[in-house]
């Protein structure tokens, strides 16, 4: 296949575009859901305070403005076609160009510090954390999840012992949502990563939370397991701010790789309420 | 539901029970985590503060940008990570917090010792709580951005009382 040329001022847009709508337009599966705990949930409470989500749905959208003051670290997934030439500059440079623009031109929280030891805001929001995959073809596809760090300070790791089992995989996960408790904004999303290696396991836990919530995994094996773990959250019965109910996850989504004969690593990324992300193709 | 404002009178906090919601009217301060660093420390070096606590109410909250509104989105960041500051501000004399999430044992102490009260907020209801918000301007620490003091004028707030003065707390039910 010939390659294709693209400018990197189009990439700079799309970014710029993309956080400003996933921050301000609460995704349409997330919504559904939090619709349908809304109407489900018997405890009084809990049923107002779903209803205040959704109405804050609703305001951000029609106000334009974002949803939680919390506008997220910005996390980009760039699944890069191996035939496209980019122009007119570096690919890493135009997309810390869109998030500045974003966050200036949309009123945005800048959330990032210079250091992790000294801190010091950048006062861009950059630099954005990127991912970058070479895939066949010659388009662009950028996803981008900005990432409140309520939930993000709740993710966990853990590696298992390769005759752990499918039990211990639950449990783990399960102890997350259990330890987070009402603090990261329930109802939760689990984005679940399981095999590769730390690092490997980790970043499949972000990228499963870009995958509709209602959705499951293609392989029937794993499907299962979202649907085990989901059903095991849901008995801790913590629920939208810890009023108890039926509010306590929206969604597992779990992705997976090959990993090591003498490891199992699981990582959870736990998402908030607001589970913000946004795509396109160029 | 209950109507309150902020400040809070000592009979008013006397009277709100754990799990009760209310709405709150009034004057509130927002404070996170660097600004609660810097209050810490000039506390220990026996400087003033930039604000003065007694008799006010803290709201955990870094709000985005106002933009051509009052204030952007401003809901409640997680309370735990000020749990180690908490009992200082309150011994400063501080009548009430707004957050979201858990406390420790020792902040659920200190409030119970004090009098005073903790709220929770909704979280992620960022832009429905800015309408709540009728003014804001930032009084403290202005080099921090989202993390300056701001000084909000709220109505209705809405909001359930998470510890109350008795040192119940909403999460820990059957607790005395």
């Amino acid at each position: 296949m010939s390659t294709r040329n693209i400018n990197v001022k189009e990439v700079a847009r799309a970014v710029e575009e993309l956080f400003i709508e996933a921050n301000t337009v609460l995704r349409q599966d997330v919504v559904s859901a939090l619709k349908r705990l809304a109407e489900e949930e018997k405890n009084p409470k809990a049923k107002k305070m779903l209803e205040i989500l959704v109405e804050n749905s609703k305001i951000a959208e029609k106000k334009s403005m974002p949803l939680c003051q919390d506008t997220g670290l910005a996390v980009v997934f760039l699944n890069i076609g191996r035939d496209v030439v980019f122009t007119e500059g570096y690919i890493n440079e135009a997309v810390d160009k869109g998030v500045l623009n974003a966050y200036e031109k949309g009123f945005l929280r800048k959330s990032i510090v210079k250091d992790p030891v000294l801190r010091g805001n950048t006062g861009t929001n950059t630099p954005a954390f990127m991912h970058i995959e070479i895939v066949p073809g010659n388009k662009v596809e950028i996803i981008v999840l900005p990432k409140g760090f309520g939930s993000e300070n709740k993710s966990g790791l853990a590696m298992l012992n390769p005759t752990a089992g499918e039990d211990a995989i639950v449990d783990f996960c399960v102890e997350v949502v259990r330890k987070a408790g009402p603090d990261a904004c329930p109802p939760y999303v689990l984005g679940v990563g399981i095999g590769g290696t730390a690092e490997v396991c980790g970043l499949l836990a972000k990228k499963a939370l870009t995958r509709p919530i209602d959705s499951r995994n293609p392989q029937e094996h794993i499907a299962r397991l979202e649907d085990e773990i989901e059903k095991k959250v849901k008995e801790l019965e913590i629920g939208v701010m810890g009023l108890g109910g039926i509010s306590t996850v929206m969604g597992v989504n779990i992705e997976i790789a090959p990993t090591h004969i003498a490891g199992l690593p699981v990582a959870v990324n736990l998402s908030c309420h607001a589970l913000r992300s946004a795509r396109t193709v160029i | 539901m209950k109507k309150i404002i902020a400040p809070l009178k000592d009979e008013i906090i006397a009277g709100l029970e754990a799990g009760e919601e209310v709405l709150l009217s009034g004057v509130i301060y927002t404070a996170r985590d660097q600004a609660h660093l810097r209050m810490i420390n000039l506390m220990e070096k026996g400087e003033a503060l930039p604000v003065e606590l007694a008799g006010q109410v803290i709201y955990y909250c870094g709000p985005t940008p106002p933009g051509p509104r009052a204030i952007g989105a401003c809901g409640p960041t997680t309370s735990s990570r000020m749990d180690a500051f908490t009992p200082a501000v309150l011994e400063a004399g501080l009548k009430g917090i707004i957050g979201k999430g858990k406390r420790s044992d020792k902040v659920r102490e200190s409030i119970k010792d004090h009098k005073a009260v903790y709220f929770l907020a909704p979280g992620g209801a960022g832009a429905y709580l800015s309408e709540r918000v009728k003014a804001c301007e930032v009084v403290a620490f202005e080099d921090l951005g989202a993390e300056a003091i701001h000084k909000l004028q709220v109505e209705d707030f809405p909001l359930i009382v998470g510890i109350d003065s008795s040192g119940r707390d909403m999460y820990k039910p059957g607790r005395e």
